[in-house]
């Protein structure tokens, strides 16, 4: 084509997005809530889930367990980061978001200083808007934890953190690299411990524990690696980790008694090592989340 | 907030203009992709493009394999590099050259068939040597075919490198998945404009490339 | 990926009803949108050749849609559209289409040579019937040519898709990726190449009964 051609391309490019903003200027002020839809209670429950295999699997038990109890239900999974979903449940295009207390809470108040899962979800229920509300939370918490290998749990004696004391001094420990930054005063403060050396582990924290390069490493209590190699995550106490227990959050408009008191009775039965063994079966073993959704809800008397 | 509103808010933010997260860049980030990409495929398919195009052996496999390789979802193939071989630019150059190599590769082969039979015989008649002929007839004769090939390749490697982002990599893409994730309407307007703009601009590059880099005679020939 | 195979093929034996659920959708949310192209471009190239100063903004116009980026396209219609729909997906794929299709159906309608054109009016054809039988026929080769490549780069574009959550197959890659599992992601190249490969076929010999005096290859530009 000629230059001439290319210049009218240039021109009609302007065209457009001229036109294209004086078409849509009277739109809302938040586009991607998206169109707004009556969420009929009893009606179809419609599951989300953010991009991420944990959260995936979560929605698939929800959906499980509902459709076990005969609920109707449409299953949007792995469609974005929490901004997106949640803004799609606030709109009623979606009515059930698996969530984690603690982290939802940072998101709707970035100053909330609660801790403890009690006081997390008691904050929870007033920061969110009123058509929105948690069910209760569930045992399982997905969040950073001190793990050693099952040796070391046993050479020492070690269950929780302030195991640790008296011994600390002797281990190094491992982690994200802004861990150190981030934690070190913490420990010294919370559990008065000091440890002998910080290493930059990373990914590679559960694999540097099992073949002790580190004694102690920060991993995520639902890493199925934790199972795999045979870790321990020690208990926190002094919560100097805050709560992230997995929590349905529901619109309320689309859920009725039925739909609350069954995802209740899966948090009910949902805790850490039991959300470690699907994940491993889910990133490990690659089974598919709906089929190890299906599993542990006949397991656990839900269907 | 309207459209217009949203894509002075990209451009006024501060951290459009300097850091990682600025407009130089990002578009640096963009075009260095983009043109590593145009230059693998570039020495992978014309070269061989215009020897199928000179012998004349092979031109429907190449046909079918191009379109073949069209239909290779770039997504899929960006997302299985970055498993086999680890996030980083060859895991994004992997789809890309799949882009551009077949359309480059159809370009150079039907531009060098594409030269008029007497005008090779009358070259052959008059002695040059077949390579003498695929360098000094059919490769001036194919160079508006291959321009066009080129811009083709061009805009789409553009519009695709978006998706670099995805698996973590910069470029343009970074606005447009970023504001998705966090729910920044004008990044990812303000990313989707740059990309357009700088496709459109890749367009205008060849317009004139087209025009100014050919031959006296090819272009009185092109109208 | 720490001794994870490329393939796990009990996988894929496991999944064939899902697989097919997924290409069932794939088919739908990209073939769909060509179809809807060619009823645009058919009529709006039918539009440029009686009104030849329509094109050149027409085609420009489809040359930038070409070059926006999928899964930017798919954001901003969001709140239009809905997350997760297919209308989302299936708007901006259109968009594509007839950027392909209309060139080609124009340059299909302008190929009658004047001399066959000034024949059917001399044999007293009127304006509707030298569009029917002669300017129609004549552009079936040109407008085949250019649903091949519009089909094939749908397949392959929609499968973009499932970064909001509607992407047919391209639910693999995003599942295959966050759970660093090839398999899915090899299952899903190779269904949609299977998919462009039958449709191309599938148009290839429409092609034949259609345009059967048409030579072997018709050119497009894109």
């Amino acid at each position: 084509m000629s230059l001439r051609s290319r210049a009218t391309t240039s021109v009609v490019l302007m065209a457009a997005i001229a036109l294209a903003a004086t078409a849509c200027s009277s739109s809302k002020s938040d586009p991607l809530s998206g169109a707004s839809k009556a969420a009929g209670s009893g009606s179809t429950v419609t599951i989300g889930s953010a991009n991420y295999p944990e959260n995936v699997l979560l929605a698939s038990i929800y959906s499980q367990a509902l459709q076990a109890k005969g609920v109707k239900v449409d299953e949007k999974f792995n469609i974005g980061s929490r901004e997106v979903i949640y803004g799609q449940l606030q709109s009623g295009n979606l009515t059930v978001l698996p969530e984690y207390n603690g982290a939802l809470l940072q998101y709707l108040d970035a100053k909330a200083t609660a801790a403890t899962s009690t006081d997390v979800d008691a904050a929870l229920q007033k920061a969110l808007p009123s058509s929105l509300e948690i069910l209760n939370s569930s045992a399982a918490e997905d969040k950073d934890s001190l793990t050693v290998s099952q040796a070391t749990a046993d050479k020492y004696n070690l269950k929780s953190i302030t195991d640790l004391t008296g011994q600390a001094a002797n281990f190094t420990i491992g982690g994200q690299p802004e861990f150190k930054s981030r934690r070190e005063q913490q420990f010294k403060d919370a559990y008065g411990l000091t440890f002998k050396d910080w290493k930059p582990t990373a990914d590679t924290t559960a694999n540097a524990l099992k073949d002790g390069s580190l004694q102690v490493g920060d991993v995520f209590t639902t890493d199925p690696r934790i199972l795999q190699l045979g870790l321990v995550a020690l208990t926190d106490p002094k919560n100097l980790f805050g709560a992230q227990n997995v929590t349905p959050l529901v619109n309320k408009a689309g859920v009725n008694p039925t739909v609350t008191d069954t995802l209740n009775a899966v948090s009910a039965k949902l805790d850490t090592p039991g959300l470690v063994a699907l994940m491993k079966k889910v990133s490990i073993d690659k089974d598919d989340p709906s089929a190890v959704a299906k599993d542990w809800v006949k397991a656990n008397g839900l269907g | 907030m309207n459209w217009l509103s949203w894509i002075s808010d990209f451009f006024s933010s501060p951290d459009r203009r300097s850091g990682p997260d600025s407009i130089a860049n990002r578009i640096g980030e963009h075009l260095a992709i983009s043109g590593e990409a145009l230059f693998y495929a570039a020495l992978l398919a014309v070269p061989l493009g215009l020897l199928i195009g000179y012998s004349g052996r092979g031109a429907g496999l190449v046909t079918a394999l191009s379109g073949t390789a069209r239909a290779l979802p770039t997504l899929g193939l960006v997302t299985l590099a970055v498993l086999l071989v680890g996030v980083g630019d060859t895991a994004v150059l992997i789809p890309l050259v799949a882009l551009a190599a077949p359309v480059l590769l159809v370009a150079a082969c039907e531009g060098v068939r594409g030269t008029d039979p007497d005008l090779r015989d009358a070259a052959r008649g008059i002695g040059l040597t077949h390579r003498q002929v695929l360098w000094q007839v059919c490769v001036p004769a194919a160079l508006p075919a291959l321009l066009a090939g080129l811009r083709t390749a061009t805009v789409q490697v553009i519009a695709t490198a978006t998706v670099a982002a995805y698996v973590g990599l910069g470029g343009l893409g970074r606005y447009v998945i970023d504001g998705l994730a966090t729910r920044d309407f004008p990044l990812t307007v303000g990313g989707a404009l740059l990309v357009v703009l700088l496709a459109v601009a890749a367009q205008l590059l060849f317009a004139a490339l087209s025009r100014f880099a050919l031959p006296a005679g090819l272009r009185k020939q092109r109208r | 990926m720490d001794g994870e195979p490329l393939v796990r093929w009990y996988w894929i034996g496991d999944h064939l009803g899902y697989l097919w659920g997924l290409l069932a959708d794939h088919a739908v949310i990209s073939l769909v949108p060509v179809l809807i192209g060619l009823l645009l471009a058919l009529p709006l190239g039918l539009l440029c050749t009686r009104f030849p100063r329509l094109y050149q903004p027409l085609a420009a116009t489809f040359n930038v849609v070409y070059a926006l980026p999928s899964l930017a396209v798919f954001v901003v219609l969001i709140p239009y559209t809905g997350l997760a729909t297919q209308a989302t997906v299936m708007i901006p794929l259109t968009c594509y289409a007839l950027a392909v299709l209309l060139p080609t159906t124009v340059d299909g309608l302008r190929a009658v040579p004047d001399p066959v054109r000034q024949a059917a009016t001399a044999m007293g054809y009127g304006p509707w019937r030298r569009l029917t039988a002669v300017e129609l026929p004549s552009a079936v080769p040109y407008v085949v040519a250019g649903l091949r490549v519009a089909a094939v780069s749908s397949i392959s574009l929609a499968s973009v898709g499932a970064l909001i959550g509607r992407g047919g197959l391209g639910y693999l890659f995003i599942d295959g990726f966050q759970r660093t599992f090839p398999t899915p992601i090899v299952a899903g190249i190779v269904l949609v190449a299977l998919l462009a490969l039958v449709t191309d076929g599938v148009l290839l010999l429409a092609r034949r009964v259609l345009a059967p005096w048409a030579g072997r290859e018709t050119a497009v530009r894109r």
